[in-house]
């Protein structure tokens, strides 16, 4: 975050001020102070993501194969897109599990919140533990995950089978359902220590008279969640929804290394097919034009999150 | 030191003699650069081992075996060879990104299923001159220059040789009654003796298949299918078959294993990076693969190896897939002779006896196949003398159709082995297959 500030700049003008006036900065001089402490931030922006999206706009209209160079065929790359069934199956797969990840990290994070939030011995203890899985990198935690389950030398079958729970392994990424609930259980244990920390910090935003006048009026815990929580909460829940939609829908790392799209292509998301139509199959073109589709989508959901989400709040 | 009186009087002749002088020298340096460049290929006083830096870029399957021979060559040479060691999985991404910037290392090896496709795209430089100079040059494999040629040149020699083929664990046959010099010759055998293996329990398994793995089912499957005279793709690479009575018996096999639970269950989400290791663990009785695990069979100590080729399912014939990689020198090196010193190193008798068949790997020449480590253990010969059986195939598309674990062959593997309908499986794969080649052009 970049905050711009103007400041007084002393023995700048001209004429000698009078005595026990302060000095300004005449009007005309503030907008080009600004614009330069403005600068470079705005070139690195230029530089660094308008650029490469000129780029990327240019690559979806050629035929661009990696190795050779490119060239211009017009609208193709987007027809193709919907010839192309792994892109529209990795679509409505990334929704369905943007969908279920939201709704179970809310969940999750609520219960977390419930126990961390308490004057309990331990509590804090408790939040640094929750947090912890946060700080590993996606990448990293999908490769430790790939170890952990694996059927012979993988943690959690060793574990399971020494407490009885199970007679063999359970094969976590062997079938679509099974890889898709490994998928989930990885995306909670390392993300839901972030949801928690915003919710706490939410959570005690709420001043505590609100909540001891509603009890004075006789209020159930149930009214007190309903009145003061959940309202309290919205700007924080507004956040939580727009971060983890975004996430969810450009998750790659995770479907990258712990399943590779697998059992069966049953775990392929947008930007995987994206990532393997750039470099499995060498067509730049064709993966630009589905950047440039997810680039789209991606503002519409937002756009339409920040506008409901902000409407509630005005009313 | 002149007087005084010399440099006072003769100044004029002094600065003539200096520009004399360095007329005199520009010329001798300039007579000399006339000499040195020229035509390339037959300058005999330049020595390419001039202490030049120069970058390698290998995949991680040939980690060590390339690191020997980096070593070596720079300890015994001026030039230094920079070796970076890619993984496997990156390796496409990498040098498809280098080559769309032009920043290729000076020696890039690859694997031989994807040169034709950088030979296509003219990301080496032609060393036809340079391989047909050489003395044996008739006898480097002949498969992997084949894969490196395109339209009449030669782009790259052999780095790594290695041949696909069936290896055994004699403890276990002893152990279940079997004959542990009599390795299985047809696909009824290995499924007899598999039963057998299975049956000593401990989580022992009779076979190991790598169930998600595409370059592991090309490696060992397409053998079966040469062997039994069947191409499942066509010499010039532009022709799938898949869909025939053969691959029905292959992929039938392998399923029948499945179902009768002879290879253990974390076979079905294996994608070949930890293929090795419940056979080198003692555990599994017979296991498809190749030569790359030689060195690490021989450094295990829990059973005796043994090793028969891939057979076509009656047994009449055997085959196997000749692999490995290739290396060139890259379109943007600006040090062709130096890295030309480096391969042509590699390929001559003592680096293919001393470093490469020393260590269990197999010689890129044919005419050492016998030598003193290859010939001195009769299972590392067996498997030297059966490249005369073997194949290379061709295909532009190869990586993103064969390799790729969301790709169309991956899909046919598992859904021939571990779906519902095996027939079903092969006639989609097919189709899918056939229609990426067409699509590649």
């Amino acid at each position: 975050m970049v905050s711009v500030t103007t400041t007084r700049v002393e023995a700048d003008t001209s004429a000698p001020a009078p005595a026990g006036r302060k000095f300004r900065v005449p009007a005309t001089r503030r907008p080009r102070n600004g614009m330069l402490f403005v600068a470079p931030t705005a070139v690195i922006v230029v530089a660094l993501f308008l650029v490469p999206l000129a780029i990327l706009v240019y690559m979806s209209f050629t035929d661009w194969p990696l190795l050779a160079g490119p060239t211009p065929n017009g609208l193709k790359n987007y027809t193709d897109l919907l010839e192309d069934d792994q892109f529209l199956g990795a679509i409505i797969f990334t929704i369905i599990y943007t969908i279920v990840t939201t709704i179970v990290l809310f969940a999750v994070a609520f219960v977390l919140v419930a126990i961390v939030n308490s004057p309990r011995r331990g509590s804090r203890f408790y939040r640094t533990a929750f947090f912890l899985p946060y700080v590993v990198g996606t990448a990293a935690a999908s490769s430790m995950w790939w170890v952990d389950v694996h059927d012979r030398f993988g943690i959690f079958n060793q574990v399971l089978q020494a407490v009885g729970l199970t007679d063999g392994p359970v094969g976590f990424i062997e079938t679509p359902n099974k890889a898709f609930f490994t998928i989930i259980a990885l995306v909670v244990w390392k993300f839901i220590g972030f949801q928690m920390i915003v919710l706490l910090v939410g959570l005690q935003s709420i001043p505590a008279q609100l909540y001891e006048a509603a009890l004075v009026d006789g209020a159930t815990t149930w009214q007190r969640l309903r009145y003061i929580t959940i309202p309290g909460l919205r700007p924080t829940l507004a956040l939580l929804t727009v971060l983890s939609v975004t996430g969810s829908l450009l998750a790659f790392d995770q479907f990258f290394v712990l399943t590779h799209g697998g059992p069966d292509n049953s775990t392929v998301t947008v930007v995987l097919a994206l990532y393997n139509k750039a470099f499995q199959s060498f067509r730049l073109g064709n993966a630009a034009a589905e950047a440039v589709v997810l680039l789209i989508a991606l503002i519409v959901v937002n756009a339409l999150q920040l506008f409901l989400l902000r409407r509630r709040e005005t009313r | 030191m002149a007087s005084g009186n010399d440099r006072a009087v003769r100044p004029g002749i002094q600065r003539h003699r200096f520009i004399g002088l360095l007329a005199v020298v520009s010329a001798a340096t300039l007579a000399v650069a006339g000499c040195n460049s020229g035509s390339g290929g037959q300058t005999t006083n330049t020595n390419p081992d001039d202490g030049t830096q120069l970058t390698m870029w290998v995949r991680s399957a040939t980690d060590e075996f390339s690191k020997r021979l980096v070593d070596a060559y720079n300890a015994s040479h001026q030039n230094k060879v920079n070796l970076t060691v890619i993984p496997n999985d990156n390796y496409l991404t990498k040098v498809g990104t280098a080559a769309g910037s032009r920043s290729l290392p000076d020696i890039l090896a690859s694997d031989v299923v994807y040169t034709p496709n950088y030979t296509k795209q003219g990301l080496f430089q032609d060393i036809s001159a340079e391989i047909k100079a050489l003395p044996y040059s008739s006898s480097v494999a002949k498969s992997h220059l084949d894969v490196a040629s395109y339209q009449g040149k030669t782009f790259a020699v052999p780095h790594k040789l290695d041949s696909s083929v069936l290896f055994y664990n004699k403890n276990l046959f002893k152990q279940a009654n079997l004959d542990p010099e009599k390795p299985p010759k047809n696909f009824a055998e290995i499924l007899d003796y598999a039963r057998k293996i299975t049956a000593l329990g401990n989580g022992i398994t009779g076979f190991d298949i790598a169930g998600s793995c595409g370059g592991c089912g090309v490696y060992t499957l397409f053998p079966y299918a040469w062997a039994a005279g069947v191409k499942p793709l066509s010499d010039d690479g532009k022709k799938a078959d898949f869909n025939n009575d053969t691959f029905k018996q292959i992929f039938g096999l392998y399923k029948q294993l499945t179902d009768e639970k002879l290879v253990d269950s974390s076979d079905k989400t294996q994608d070949g990076s930890t293929w090795p290791n419940n056979f080198l663990a003692g555990k599994v009785g017979m296991l498809p693969l190749g030569s790359p695990i030689v060195g690490a069979l021989n450094d295990q100590k829990i059973f005796e190896w043994g090793v028969t080729a891939l057979m076509a399912p009656d047994g009449s014939k055997t085959s196997t897939f000749i692999g490995g990689d290739v290396a060139g020198i890259s379109v943007n090196s600006t040090h062709k002779a130096q890295a030309w010193d480096f391969l042509k190193w590699t390929l001559e008798e003592t680096q293919q006896v001393e470093i490469i068949s020393k260590n269990g790997d197999l010689p890129g020449r044919t005419d050492l196949s016998g030598n003193k480590y290859t010939g001195a253990d009769p299972r590392t010969k067996f498997i030297a003398d059966g490249l005369k059986n073997g194949v290379t195939p061709f295909a532009l598309p190869f990586g993103d159709l064969f390799n790729n674990p969301n790709g169309p062959w991956v899909e046919t593997i598992r859904g021939a082995i571990y779906g519902p309908d095996l027939n079903k499986a092969l006639a989609d794969g097919q189709e899918k297959i056939q229609k990426g080649l067409d699509q590649a052009g």
